[in-house]
């Protein structure tokens, strides 16, 4: 296969799932805003959402405040910022147009698709109902997720487009973990010293009890976590549940098993060391429990691992999709 | 301007025999159920994404060329003589190009003047005496049919460079078949869809040698190209790659293309590329398109490239005056299609009667295509004339004139209903082992009531194109 297709499946897969991420996480922090508290305390959590996508400075050339409004208008329909859902679906579809004869003309019809929809949502009709935006966003990488299993082959192509996926989701789970546990940690640290939330009386209980709810509920854990765990929500089951359960989709377990699993079949005569370095990562995953991670301090070990991961994502580009020369 | 040709029907309003069963058809069917379908096939082009960019829009807007649901119909015997006479000129300009870069034997028998070729910024002296696997440059030719007064068929130009529309022809057979399937159970159409096979066939015998698999590519410009469309389309249904020229380097005369499991050899290169812009170390080098090296590799014979470098010269329209003769001198046989009467203006007494007639005449510059940089003396303003009139003094052998012919006229299904338009058509031409066609090819149809520009870049139409058997 052409490298620079190979290149297009890969940054298709990784922006789809770029675009989805960004909708759970928005409409998570949109519910949230929606509860009683404090408004700076809102501005606040705001300016977190955008601190661990390194999208401040961007945002503060345009807006002035760090509200609902600026904040959604910037992460929806910003042209000029690459994160935003607008952004990453056109990537995605100019990808997929490139690429057009090399995949299942379903799967580029569904891209195609959701980006000609996409110009029925307007900046004023989904200041309304965010939420109702944020769900057709999900849904539309749900179908096209599925269209990619049900219809293509088995093969290199897709898994390019897997090897894509599961690192951007590895990366924006980190990134949905540290925005919301560092904002949390701040304000009751003693919770997590005392490894309880039941010694907490008032407000500050129930506002975490929605902020871990909404946590889950932003990577399809929520049911999960009560099946898995059937008891008291706490943050640190929490972050086991996202970090270290193998089973759960968008654990980062479960993504770098993932990650492994498709770089042996897609190995050439220059991956032995992007095949190390997923296989490390692997074997301190296996090896390690939350006391390491509580340890070493969740901020440091989420930086860590986005480093990791972004080395890894050089790595990969470097020997499949940009091989300088013969 | 005499009266058109009407496709449809005869002077005293009846429905030519072709068209006898359609029209009947057609009668049945209301406005507003084919304003329905025409939605129906719009909406089907947008999602599938049959578009093409618009240049110089910086917002990539992307757009469909309007498909008319009345299709062009052309009795199988008519078809039997323009393809004879298609495949004859393809053969006879092939004859020519490997000519003018060996012997040139024409230039030599005085049939056209020396000057004409050489001073032509479309022959590559690159490519003389460079030998082409079976002697073929044009693999692909797109000739331009046109159907005057009286219905005798002309050869308008021929494309012998990077013909495109092909991808057209297919699809809106497609889009006609899905839109109206019992019209197909009431006609004989000649197939189209076969026409990538022909072309891989075609392609694959661009090669001295013979590999027993031979890796065929296509080359794009890439997808900000308005025929990127067409481009992915060919490449997918001849299950080929689609290369950009960043995915290819030349080494040790040969070329390669990268692959995630390492470079992989190129044996044909279908081109999507003009020729300035295939070699930035041999032609135009700031050229971002082109693969360095490649031109030697080509001059080697360790890749073949469809169509081959310097056909431009033969489809230049201060040589297609000529190719009459050319089919006499190479063939020995009469021409079966006939050129559109053109004055020369490089001539002294053709710029004069141009001049004095630029109301009634069509001027061309020579090298142009798209329909850009053109007069058409009937519809253009006397402003419009007096400013042709300086360019023209000024460079007069930049330019050719022909008649203003009343390009035959379909009936279209526009805002108003149904009504003429007038129409062109566009086959192509593939050599290869031997010379093939698919029977049909692409229908332009200019959409504005009078208008006789069907370029699509200027507002024109396509249409299904039918070749019956009765």
């Amino acid at each position: 296969m052409l490298s620079r297709t190979a290149d297009c499946l890969y940054w298709m897969a990784r922006y789809t799932e770029r675009a989805e991420n960004t909708a759970r996480m928005l409409d998570v922090a949109y519910q949230t805003s929606l509860m009683p508290q404090p408004s700076d305390l809102m501005q606040e959590s705001w300016r977190k959402l955008l601190n661990v996508s390194l999208l401040e400075k961007l945002f503060e050339t345009k807006y002035t405040e760090y509200n609902r409004e600026n904040i959604l208008k910037f992460m929806i329909f910003d042209d000029d910022n690459p994160s935003s859902i607008v952004s990453c679906l056109n990537a995605a579809r100019v990808n997929a147009r490139i690429i057009r004869g090399k995949i299942p003309s379903e799967v580029w019809e569904t891209q195609n698709l959701s980006w000609l929809d996409l110009h029925k949502f307007l900046p004023e009709s989904s200041a309304h109902d965010p939420s109702a935006f944020f769900e057709w966003v999900k849904y539309r990488c749900h179908l096209f997720r599925g269209v990619v299993f049900g219809t293509m082959l088995s093969n290199e192509a897709l898994h390019f487009m897997e090897f894509g996926t599961y690192l951007e989701r590895a990366d924006n789970t980190a990134r949905i973990l540290k925005a919301k546990y560092r904002f949390s940690g701040e304000q009751s640290q003693h919770h997590v010293n005392q490894h309880s939330l039941l010694k907490v009386e008032g407000k500050t209980e129930t506002f975490d009890f929605y902020h871990w709810v909404s946590l889950l509920r932003s990577v399809s854990a929520f049911e999960i976590f009560r099946q898995t765990y059937s008891d008291q929500i706490t943050p640190e089951r929490v972050v086991e549940l996202l970090v270290f359960n193998p089973q759960l989709p968008r654990s980062l377990t479960r993504c770098i098993d993932q990650l492994l699993l498709i770089i042996t079949l897609l190995k050439n005569n220059k991956s032995k060391e992007i095949e190390r370095l997923i296989g490390k990562l692997k074997s301190e995953f296996d090896y390690s429990t939350i006391d390491d991670i509580y340890t070493e301090g969740l901020d440091q070990f989420i930086q860590r691992f986005l480093e990791k991961i972004n080395h890894i994502a050089d790595e990969f580009s470097s020997i499949f999709l940009i091989p300088l020369s013969a | 301007m005499t009266k058109p040709f009407d496709e449809m029907f005869d002077d005293g309003h009846k429905p030519r025999p072709h068209y006898r069963e359609f029209n009947e058809w057609l009668s049945r069917q209301s406005d507003s159920h084919l304003a329905l379908k025409r939605e129906e096939a719009e909406l089907i082009f947008r999602r599938i994404g049959i578009t093409f960019a618009v240049y110089g829009d910086e917002k990539g807007t992307e757009r469909t060329i309007p498909f008319d649901q009345v299709p062009r119909i052309i009795p199988a015997k008519e078809w039997s003589v323009l393809e004879d006479g298609l495949k004859q000129r393809v053969k006879a300009l092939n004859m020519f190009l490997h000519d003018i870069y060996h012997e040139e034997k024409i230039l030599k028998a005085g049939l056209i003047p020396k000057e004409q070729i050489f001073n032509n910024s479309q022959y590559r002296p690159e490519m003389r005496f460079v030998e082409v696997p079976r002697n073929i440059y044009a693999h692909i030719a797109g000739i331009d049919i046109i159907r005057a007064g009286a219905g005798e068929y002309y050869v308008l130009e021929d494309n012998l460079r990077v013909p495109s529309g092909v991808s057209y022809m297919v699809e809106n057979r497609k889009m006609m078949m899905r839109l109206f399937p019992d019209l197909f159970e009431k006609h004989r159409v000649a197939p189209v869809e076969h026409y990538p096979d022909l072309l891989l066939e075609c392609l694959k015998t661009a090669i001295h040698s013979s590999p027993n698999k031979p890796n065929v590519v296509v080359l794009t410009p890439g997808m900000y190209n308005s025929a990127y469309f067409e481009h992915s389309y060919l490449a997918q249904q001849m299950g080929v790659e689609l290369v950009e020229g960043k995915d290819l380097f030349v080494k040790n005369e040969q070329v390669f293309m990268r692959t995630t499991q390492g470079p992989q050899l190129v044996d044909v290169i279908y081109r999507r590329v003009d020729d300035d812009f295939l070699d930035p170390l041999a032609l135009r080098s700031d050229s971002t398109l082109g693969i360095p090296g490649i031109l030697n590799a080509y001059r080697s014979g360790n890749v073949g490239i469809a169509n081959a470098i310097g056909t431009g010269i033969a489809d230049d329209k201060s040589i297609y005056p000529y190719v009459p003769s050319m089919i006499e001198f190479y063939l020995n046989e009469k021409p079966i299609l006939q050129n559109v009467p053109t004055f020369q203006c490089r001539k002294k007494e053709d710029l004069q009667y141009t001049l004095a007639n630029l109301k009634d005449l069509v001027v061309k510059e020579t090298h142009g295509a798209g329909g850009y940089g053109m007069l058409i003396g009937p519809v253009a303003t006397s402003e419009e004339i007096e400013n042709f009139r300086k360019y023209l003094t000024a460079h007069p052998d930049k330019y050719i004139a022909q008649p203003t012919l009343a390009l035959s006229t379909c009936p279209t299904f526009v805002e108003a209903g149904i009504a003429p338009r007038h129409i062109d058509l566009r086959p192509l031409v593939l050599s290869g082992k031997q010379i093939k066609m698919v029977q049909g090819g692409l229908t332009r149809v200019a959409l504005k009531e009078g208008s006789l520009v069907v370029n699509s870049s200027q507002g024109g139409g396509t249409k299904d194109t039918w070749v019956l058997e009765s």
